[in-house]
């Protein structure tokens, strides 16, 4: 078991990169600490599933270095570097056993017969699947397929990383949750550091303890669940982390203060920016933090959607969309109101990175 | 139970292909059972002769060496091009431009008709002006397979490697396309071998191609009949007669169409019986 680290990673899948389009994963430097539960999130085509496939030694990245520990792992191959890789489809080969299957990794490192009859026990005896172990393999549904796979990482002894991409894709809902939670309690039994590739944000929230948030190719938030809703870093996770999302206004600078729709929404921050003018300046507040209010910026209600304890509010300022989350019990206003948003929750966003209390951004 | 209102309309829906079924399939079959169990003089003259003609058949020496001839010949092509087939189509791209140009080059044999393969091996193998014929007599060998039975053989099983490979070949790549890569990725982070990836992922998953691979080129090559006659004739002497050859010269050389027609059946059942027999074999493990 290894800490894992990314130094100044770029991967490009043409020959000759020429624009900043052209790369699939620009610049990364990135410490996952050992034992971690990490989850990966990001809409599709971020880089998410490129970013794996660095890490387990599936593609060479076009520069920069990995680190298992101290030692550099970048040209070696995925058989030398001891990861467990799960794929979005369950990969299980056909014609084995359930045995054999997860004998298979052990059986190529030429293990005695006896060393691997106990490792394929115990791993089946964790993953649940002793019963079945002299089934075929093919036999078995989606979920079985897919802890197969899992096994097979799990069963080697030394793993230093278990990667998961999107691995409960197929699976049956009501079954999701289960292998969920049992992929958590495999973390704790085994220790190993877990990288779990997803686009699904509540996935992405019950499996991990650091989430890392990834846009275009960039990761640009790496925090807790807490940490992503409360303080987005970019625009995006604000828009992506949270259901609704985050609402982005366009905003200015007037006297030091920053304005939105006409109406001034925090008065301290605009300072900060005033050197850098010509940037694209936005507020990013949550549903939650705005509030009916006497003063504020003038709305129409538009519609009122009930989801439970929550009542989601779309209301309009002219052409912007403003949503506002109430809890069940507050009154909705009908027609034309008022909307207020709470200064502390409210971030501004130079160029889609959040400008901190320090003047820095994100 | 719960009752179904009977609507036995349907049956006009298919009668267009019962009917072509019939017209091409079952009344030229019936036809030849028919001529298979009487003697027939010409002027639609038929005798009774029951299962006289079978028995003949299936006693006569001529009969025997046919089907040995046969069973050798076809068993000898498909050791050779089943192999030969996946060999070629694992080494084949499988992304990139060259993909659409091996396939076109692995697909021109099999556009080529049957007896121009027989006439291009004929011109290509002969002693005195072929390349095949001159460059082997060159390199100091006595090839000449107008008169030489092994030399007839190798030449004819040649050609038909040649001709029928890739058909092999593209089917044997078609399964292989559509493994999807997870199967390598997850078989190089399990550190598998090359051959450990092509007995576990690979093959397991090219085997209902291969399966459909070893029946086509099963029943075809048991029925070969216009290449060899083009090239040997099914000479020298009888060496490369096989059961087609010796069939169209029982009916059409000697005009004994009982015997013919009882041949055609006794092969006809051959053919079934071992493709089902394959079939059954192969598939026994599959499902669950």
């Amino acid at each position: 078991m290894a800490q894992i680290t990314l130094d100044g990673i770029r991967h490009s899948y043409l020959a000759a990169p020429s624009g900043e389009q052209d790369w699939a994963l620009k610049n990364m430097d990135m410490v996952w600490e050992d034992g971690g539960a990490y989850a990966l999130l990001g809409s599709s085509g971020c880089g998410k599933t490129t970013l794996l496939n660095i890490i387990s030694g599936l593609l060479m990245p076009t520069a920069g270095r990995v680190l298992f520990g101290e030692k550099e792992v970048t040209a070696l191959p995925p058989d030398q570097r001891n990861i467990a890789q799960v794929f979005q489809f369950p990969v299980v080969y056909d014609t084995m056993t359930v045995y054999d299957n997860l004998a298979f990794p052990l059986r190529n490192r030429g293990l005695d017969e006896k060393t691997v009859d106990a490792r394929v026990q115990e791993i089946a005896a964790m993953i649940d699947l002793t019963s079945s172990l002299h089934n075929r393999a093919a036999g078995l549904t989606a979920d079985g397929k897919q802890k197969i796979s899992l096994g097979r990482g799990l069963v080697r002894s030394d793993v230093n990383a278990i990667l998961f991409d999107e691995p409960l894709t197929v699976i049956d809902p009501h079954l999701k949750w289960q292998l969920r939670s049992k992929l958590k309690e495999l973390h704790h039994r085994v220790g190993a550091t877990m990288i779990y590739v997803t686009h699904d944000q509540t996935e992405a929230m019950t499996f991990a303890d650091q989430v890392v948030v990834m846009h275009g190719g960039r990761v640009v938030q790496a925090g807790t669940p807490v940490e992503l809703f409360e303080t987005p870093a970019h625009t995006f996770v604000g828009h992506f982390i949270g259901s609704p999302g985050m609402n982005i206004l366009p905003a200015h600078i007037c006297d030091g203060q920053v304005v939105t729709q006409g109406t001034v929404v925090l008065t301290t921050a605009g300072q900060r920016v005033a050197a850098q003018s010509g940037a694209r300046l936005e507020v990013g507040v949550r549903p939650e933090h705005v509030y009916f209010a006497r003063e504020g910026i003038e709305v129409e209600v538009l519609k009122v959607a009930d989801s439970g304890r929550f009542r989601i509010v779309d209301t309009r300022h002219e052409q912007q969309l403003i949503r506002v989350l109430l809890s069940e019990a507050e009154p909705v206003p009908q027609g034309s109101a008022r909307v207020a948003f709470r200064a502390e929750k409210t971030h501004l966003y130079v160029d889609q990175w959040r400008l901190t209390k320090g003047g820095d951004l994100r | 139970m719960i009752t179904k209102t009977r609507n036995q309309k349907a049956w006009f829906l298919v009668l267009p292909v019962i009917l072509l079924v019939a017209f091409n399939a079952i009344i030229p079959l019936m036809t030849v059972v028919n001529y298979s169990v009487q003697e027939t003089f010409g002027d639609n003259l038929f005798f009774w002769e029951g299962v006289r003609w079978f028995e003949e058949v299936l006693h006569s020496p001529r009969f025997h060496e046919a089907l040995v001839r046969q069973l050798t010949f076809t068993g000898i092509i498909l050791l050779i091009e089943i192999p030969l087939g996946v060999m070629i189509a694992l080494q084949m791209p499988r992304s990139g431009p060259w993909v659409s140009v091996c396939l076109v080059l692995m697909a021109l044999p099999l556009l080529i008709p049957w007896n121009v393969v027989g006439a291009m091996w004929n011109i290509f193998a002969l002693p005195d002006i072929g390349l095949l014929g001159r460059v082997l007599n060159a390199t100091g060998l006595d090839y000449n397979f107008t008169r030489d039975p092994l030399a007839a053989w190798v030449t004819v099983i040649l050609m038909d490697v040649w001709h029928w490979t890739s058909l092999v070949v593209l089917l044997a790549y078609a399964g292989l396309s559509s493994i999807p890569d997870a199967y390598y990725q997850a078989a190089r982070i399990d550190g598998a071998s090359r051959w450990a990836i092509f007995r576990y992922i690979q093959l397991p998953k090219m085997k209902r191609v291969l399966t459909i691979a070893v029946l086509l080129r099963f029943m075809d090559s048991f029925m070969i009949y216009t290449e060899p006659f083009v090239l040997t004739g099914g000479g020298p002497g009888n060496a490369t007669t096989f059961l087609s050859i010796d069939l169209v010269k029982t009916a059409l050389g000697q005009f004994d169409l009982g015997p013919a027609a009882a041949m055609s059946l006794i092969y006809f059942l051959i053919i079934l019986l071992l493709s089902w027999l394959f079939y059954t074999l192969t598939m026994r493990n599959e499902g669950h």
